[in-house]
């Protein structure tokens, strides 16, 4: 068995960062995620990369744009605010087609809020976030563990779609400690050479252009078109999630990252006295797991929608089962208001029946 | 299974440090552990708390609501947290602070400890963590007091290694007055 360690989230995204072979970071501080430039400020330079805090969250963003135009495999952290200001360039990878890896360890807002936990960035990290119509795909690891597997496949889903992806967590996944069990990288089969980098003419005397300004009739129309196949690719063939004590669930609770820790104890809790109830964790909020939804609650079954918001997954729930009776526990983020195992017991109770 | 254990205290007087100490020997022995720290935003003085959530299982939620276990350190933390310990739970009160002496429940066991006046006599009053996390070990059962120190002697810089004797006889001093206590 490797040596398994004990650190941080926000370390083990930045130990996932190198170990997948990210040499190019760029960020400007703000609690509570600098744990992740602060590692990658430590480790990067024995590897050869570059790490650079920025003057601010903007030109760390453009900064990551030009790398990735490149073809380097790079990434930028922030949270909410952060995030916020980085929406321009995120925009403009995402319409220039540049992979690259965006970290948000949300706090609450909105504004400058507060430092606690938050998952009220889900709309604006799923339906967009900037302007023009596009997609993240956006990942919500729920463990240390996971902050570190996750930002491994984060890369290689943004080089192989070409898509720029988000690792959306927030300040208890960020800032917990649990065991992590390191594994090295391995790079997927279907990988393609970035023939559209830009990395000078070469043999070929080609000159590439990486651009998000289409001006001809008809031409920026083909590239949403792309742009959208490629989502409904995705859609298909990379949804991820993971159910627990579904089989005979008659309620049907499903959290992401950080609550669903809290909701999986209180399931915990539910099951020891005999209430049928199971837990659906998404692990990619987009694409949407919208099928296993569907499969799960074929047999009538009530889902519950928690989250550390005032709801907005639960939009994408309702929306993936129409049909199903959908009931939303949410608590408006800010300090103190990080729900417990007991207190989505007692909802859970609300809801479900025991019949055992 | 699974046990949890909450500490409650002045920032800068080290519950994060032996919430960290906890969960890291947990792990050392194959089991899993969350270490959850809560603070404000200030580096020494405010209050600070952490979760530790032990478990030969999966951990799960991170975050408890009504602990099995609590270690308090001041009467801020015994104010707002007493009342939450779970039924049948635990509650290592350092009476070297606290003058509330917990006998307003009894459906739990409340434990008071002089832990500073205890530290100091061991040599530093900066052993007051050490105490109580002594104190708590032995009563859980769940971790072995060795692999707590040799956790520390691992977190602990070389240079400080020194200090290492003095932690260890609070560590053994806290497990030793819980020991009469409960007697």
């Amino acid at each position: 068995m490797t040596k398994r360690l004990f650190v941080k989230g926000n370390e083990a995204v930045a130990m996932g960062a190198l170990e997948a072979g990210c040499r190019y970071y760029f960020g400007y501080p703000i609690t509570p995620q600098s744990d992740i430039p602060e590692y990658i400020a430590r480790e990067m330079p024995a590897l050869g990369g570059e790490f650079i805090q920025a003057e601010s969250e903007i030109a760390s963003i453009n900064m990551l744009l030009g790398a990735s135009a490149c073809g380097a495999r790079a990434m930028t952290s922030s949270s909410s605010p952060g995030i916020s200001l980085k929406q321009e360039g995120i925009s403009y990878m995402a319409g220039s087609e540049c992979p690259g890896l965006i970290v948000n360890i949300c706090r609450s807002g909105p504004g400058l809020g507060g430092i606690d936990a938050s998952q009220a960035d889900y709309f604006q990290a799923t339906k967009g976030g900037g302007h023009g119509g596009y997609h993240l795909i956006v990942l919500a690891p729920s463990s240390v563990q996971e902050m570190y597997d996750l930002t491994m496949l984060a890369f290689d889903l943004s080089d192989r779609y070409r898509v720029p992806a988000m690792i959306l967590a927030d300040a208890v996944i960020g800032q917990m400690k649990e065991a992590l069990e390191p594994h090295p990288y391995v790079a997927p089969d279907d990988l393609q050479p970035k023939d559209w980098a830009l990395i000078g003419p070469g043999e070929r005397g080609v000159n590439k252009v990486v651009k998000s300004l289409y001006l001809g009739d008809g031409e920026l129309e083909q590239h949403n078109l792309k742009l959208h196949r490629k989502y409904a690719e995705m859609q298909e063939k990379e949804v991820r999630y993971e159910g627990y004590e579904l089989d005979d669930a008659e309620l049907v609770v499903t959290a992401y990252g950080s609550t669903a820790r809290i909701a999986h104890t209180a399931v915990r809790m539910a099951r020891q006295q005999g209430y049928k109830v199971g837990l659906l964790r998404p692990i990619t909020l987009f694409p949407f797991p919208k099928e296993a939804y569907k499969h799960h609650t074929a047999a009538g079954q009530k889902v519950l929608c928690v989250e550390l918001n005032t709801g907005q997954m639960v939009d994408d729930v309702r929306l993936a089962v129409p049909c199903v009776e959908v009931e939303f526990y949410g608590r408006a983020p800010g300090a103190g208001s990080l729900p417990t195992p007991e207190e989505l017991f007692a909802q859970i109770r609300l809801h479900c029946e025991v019949r055992s | 299974m699974n046990h949890d254990v909450f500490m409650a205290g002045f920032g800068g007087k080290g519950v994060l440090l032996i919430g960290n100490l906890l969960a890291y020997a947990t792990i050392l022995e194959g089991n899993n552990a969350s270490y959850f720290p809560a603070y404000g935003v200030e580096k020494r003085g405010g209050a600070a708390n952490c979760t530790v959530v032990m478990s030969d299982t999966t951990v799960g939620s991170p975050v408890v609501g009504e602990p099995e276990a609590a270690i308090l350190m001041n009467p801020a933390a015994m104010t707002q947290f007493y009342p939450r310990v779970r039924r049948g739970g635990l509650a290592l009160i350092n009476s070297s602070l606290i003058e509330d002496d917990g006998s307003s429940r009894t459906d739990l066991t409340a434990i008071a400890i002089p832990a500073n006046d205890m530290a100091l006599e061991i040599g530093d009053s900066r052993l007051v963590n050490m105490v109580m996390l002594g104190a708590y070990i032995e009563y859980s059962k769940f971790v072995r007091p060795e692999t707590v120190k040799e956790a520390l002697k691992e977190v602990l810089p070389e240079r400080n290694h020194r200090f290492l004797p003095f932690n260890y006889t609070a560590l053994e001093a806290g497990a030793a007055y819980l020991r009469k206590a409960l007697a």
